[in-house]
């Protein structure tokens, strides 16, 4: 099977039922996609697909064939999308292990609804788990990102 | 801190081992001998009693290239508290180093040569912060005398500043890059030489502008965790684990687990017997070409277990006999005045009891280890809390020399005392020699997580309140039945030891003239770990929660009742009325008293750290200053 993974092609003969992580972290080292559930819980591996944010843990392989994935590594050529800008500004992170997936979920939000309503980023965000709580800097860097964008 | 002058005393620690331990750090300027030492300072802490201790030379934490770059070595593990950063923006901070030209590197696990590495306890503030300012004390006045020589001029005419040393006569100046070789030829100066900033000369201390050193890399995918490492030719692995603590491998076929695609070989673990500090305590382990693969062959692994002496456990039952125990007497820990006569000669007594069930850390990246042997030399790369002491166990199950075992710390997604044990270092030791020596990542997954942690203590707390007619509580009784974290080191003590009385419960802060504290016995049937706040937590729900109730059976406002129990501003001090020693967070009892004074100055660094029955007012007053880290 073919797909994409942040604007390259990839070809993939492996196990069609493997979840998406396990293909972005132990195939192409996007380590960014981190493991932290494997049960599409807590929103750690939040990627791409076709624009869409989705759990790649709980995403196979079967099911990406012929789509596009972008991870954290892929989601702007700089690491400067608003969403990024936004959140080292507001110094959203602490341990930091979440953050990846809180910021292509929350890219994932802003690419659908421009300007969200604070109940639109909880109801949004509310898949996100953060053990440090950062919660409320997470919230007020999608706003400010939601301005800028 | 209350002077720029260092007052110091000097504690020799082994030179051999300092310098056994020491590795060059490239354009370093200061690479030729040690000042060993305990940086000791305004106030005294315990970091000298804790493996390792303090160091502050900064040959061993300082370089500086010569292009001015200056690379800050840090010691302590990063698990979003922000001591990777805290702690270096001291030492720059007190060296007047451009915070833009530091450069961050985390120290391997080597507690010879940096100090106490053991990242819990809330003590990376508490016991570095004034061996870092030590540390950049002596660099700034090395790199001060450096120019002097240069000049040929007296110290005194040379000050430094914001990366410079600058002449104050003439106004010329050399950078510190500039400086960098002059600077190697000298000694690292005499602590009590030393002279520290005044607090108002700070350029980043407490201003709060010091973004983390993560940050770039966290936010674009770069940052790494032990989850994250890939080394060359490295293999995968999980392992299937007694789903009873104690429980053993009786038979196991792998014949399905080797049909999965991906898998290289199945491996069973032996079991250690308790106490087994952090060993792992055995199962069988797939590896395979993928962290799936090795997941997939797990599935299909047929493991019979013997589940051992604790196959009968059920929290329920336990529960029961914990409730059972708090209800009678208990083991007197500490006593004052009469307590039964006073709740005998009670206008009303009022009793209640908070149970606390098993909780598990759940750190949101799971533990993962890698480690590859080669040519007798092991090394490894973890999220450990614990670098030092991983190092040393990591040595002891293979058979190595300490010094054979590199421990590389990587970041840490969340820790909370869980990653305080090494067990899944050490499964990867036993996994990569079962290879060859070839890299094994061991990945625990998040159901490995959830079944098989070292669990937050169970805990069961009765407490009795006596009334006097107008209703001022007169007597206080505690009794707190837990299982001790201690059974993983000794053998099992069966009740809460000195160290998690210590934690919210011996040192009780309430003003009642009848006051016992008990335990009660509770035999471990599960690996006890530590944990955030530890046994505060437990302690501090029973305590406050008892007084909300009484409050609200007075029909008081709880924030003044609780006010009204712990009384005017003192120190108590329980240390004639407790039965054993008083643990006082392993530091000294003149530096951390337990003090109900609310803090009124944030540039009172020594408090202790944020436990909730530590700083009994805390909870109800706003201003507190907290040095947790």
């Amino acid at each position: 099977m073919k797909l994409k993974v942040n604007q390259q092609e990839r070809s993939y003969d492996g196990d069609p039922q493997m979840p998406l992580m396990w293909y972005l972290r132990d195939e192409l080292a996007l380590t960014g996609t981190k493991f932290g559930c494997g049960a599409g819980l807590c929103g750690a591996c939040t990627v791409h697909l076709d624009g869409k944010a989705v759990r790649s843990c709980v995403t196979v392989m079967k099911d990406v064939s012929d789509h596009a994935v972008t991870t954290i590594e892929g989601l702007s050529a700089d690491g400067n999308h608003p969403v990024q800008k936004a959140w080292r500004a507001a110094n959203v992170p602490q341990c930091g292990y979440c953050q990846c997936g809180q910021i292509m979920n929350a890219a994932g939000l802003l690419a659908e609804n421009k300007s969200p309503s604070d109940e639109d980023i909880l109801a949004a965000m509310s898949g996100n788990i953060c053990r440090c709580g950062c919660y409320q800097r997470i919230f007020s860097a999608i706003k400010s990102a939601a301005k800028e964008a | 801190m209350k002077t720029t002058q260092h007052t110091a005393y000097i504690e020799n620690v082994s030179r051999r081992n300092l310098l056994k331990g020491m590795v060059g750090t490239g354009g370093l300027v200061l690479a030729a001998q040690f000042v060993p030492g305990i940086a000791a300072a305004a106030y005294k802490t315990g970091a000298g009693g804790m493996p390792g201790g303090a160091v502050w030379d900064p040959h061993v934490f300082v370089s500086i290239a010569p292009d001015g770059i200056v690379t800050i070595v840090t010691h302590r593990s990063e698990m979003g508290t922000g001591s990777r950063t805290s702690l270096p923006m001291v030492v720059a901070d007190e060296m007047e180093a451009d915070w833009s030209k530091v450069r961050i590197i985390q120290a391997e696990g080597n507690e010879q040569k940096y100090g106490n590495q053991d990242t819990d306890g809330s003590r990376s503030i508490r016991h570095f912060t004034q061996p870092m300012r030590a540390c950049g004390a002596a660099a700034r006045q090395m790199l001060e005398h450096a120019a002097a020589l240069t000049w040929g001029v007296s110290d005194t005419e040379c000050r430094a500043e914001n990366h410079k040393v600058i002449h104050t006569p003439t106004g010329k100046s050399l950078g510190y890059g500039e400086l960098a070789a002059a600077a190697s030829t000298l000694k690292t100066p005499a602590e009590s030489t030393l002279t520290l900033k005044d607090p108002s000369q700070f350029r980043y201390i407490g201003k709060g502008e010091v973004q983390i050193t993560d940050l770039r890399d966290i936010t674009t995918g770069k940052a790494m965790y032990a989850q994250d490492i890939h080394v060359p030719d490295m293999k995968y692995a999980v392992v299937a684990r007694p789903p009873v603590v104690l429980g053993q491998v009786k038979t196991f076929d792998e014949a399905a687990a080797m049909k999965v695609p991906g898998v290289i070989k199945v491996v069973k673990i032996p079991a250690t017997p308790m106490p087994a500090k952090f060993a792992p305590l055995g199962g069988v382990a797939v590896i395979a070409n993928s962290t799936w693969a090795a997941i997939k062959g797990r599935e299909a692994l047929k493991v019979t277990w013997d589940d051992g002496p604790n196959k009968t456990y059920n929290s329920d039952t336990y529960k029961a006999k914990m409730q059972a125990q708090a209800r009678k007497p208990g083991k007197v820990e500490r006593n004052e005045g009469d307590v039964d006569k006073a709740l005998a000669g009670a206008a009303k007594v009022v009793e209640h009891e908070y149970y606390i069930p098993h909780g598990v850390h759940v750190p949101m990246e799971p533990p993962a280890a890698t480690v590859q042997i080669k040519d007798g030399k092991a090394e490894v790369w973890a999220c450990v809390q614990s670098p030092g002491g991983t190092r040393g166990d990591v040595a002891k199950t293979l058979g190595l020399k300490e010094e054979d075992v590199k421990v590389n710390v990587t970041l840490l997604g969340g820790g909370f005392g869980r990653k305080s044990k090494c067990d899944f270092a050490l499964e990867a030791a036993i996994l990569s020699k079962s290879m060859g020596g070839a890299p094994v990542k061991v990945v625990w997954t998040r159901e490995d997580d959830i079944h098989h942690s070292f669990y937050h203590s169970v805990s069961y707390q009765h407490v009795t309140a006596g009334l006097d007619k107008n209703n001022k509580v007169v007597a206080w009784r505690h009794r707190s039945v837990s299982p001790s974290l201690m059974s993983n080191f000794m053998p099992d003590p069966k009740r809460e030891s000195a160290l998690e009385l210590g934690l919210g419960l011996i040192d009780t802060p309430f003003d009642v003239p009848n006051l016992r504290l008990e335990t009660g016995e509770a035999v471990a049937q599960t690996r006890i770990g530590w944990f955030r706040s530890v046994n505060n937590i437990p302690h501090a729900f029973a305590m406050q929660s008892m007084v909300a109730e009484l409050a609200a059976e007075l029909g008081k406002d709880p924030k003044d009742f609780l006010l009204e129990m712990i009384g005017p501003a003192r120190i108590v001090d329980p240390r004639k009325t407790v039965s054993s020693e008083l643990w006082n967070y392993g530091d000294p009892w003149d530096t951390y008293p337990v003090d109900t004074a609310p803090a009124v100055s944030s540039s009172a660094l020594p408090r202790k750290p944020a436990g909730v029955a530590n700083c009994p007012k805390a909870m109800a007053s706003a201003s507190r200053f907290n040095a947790a880290s």
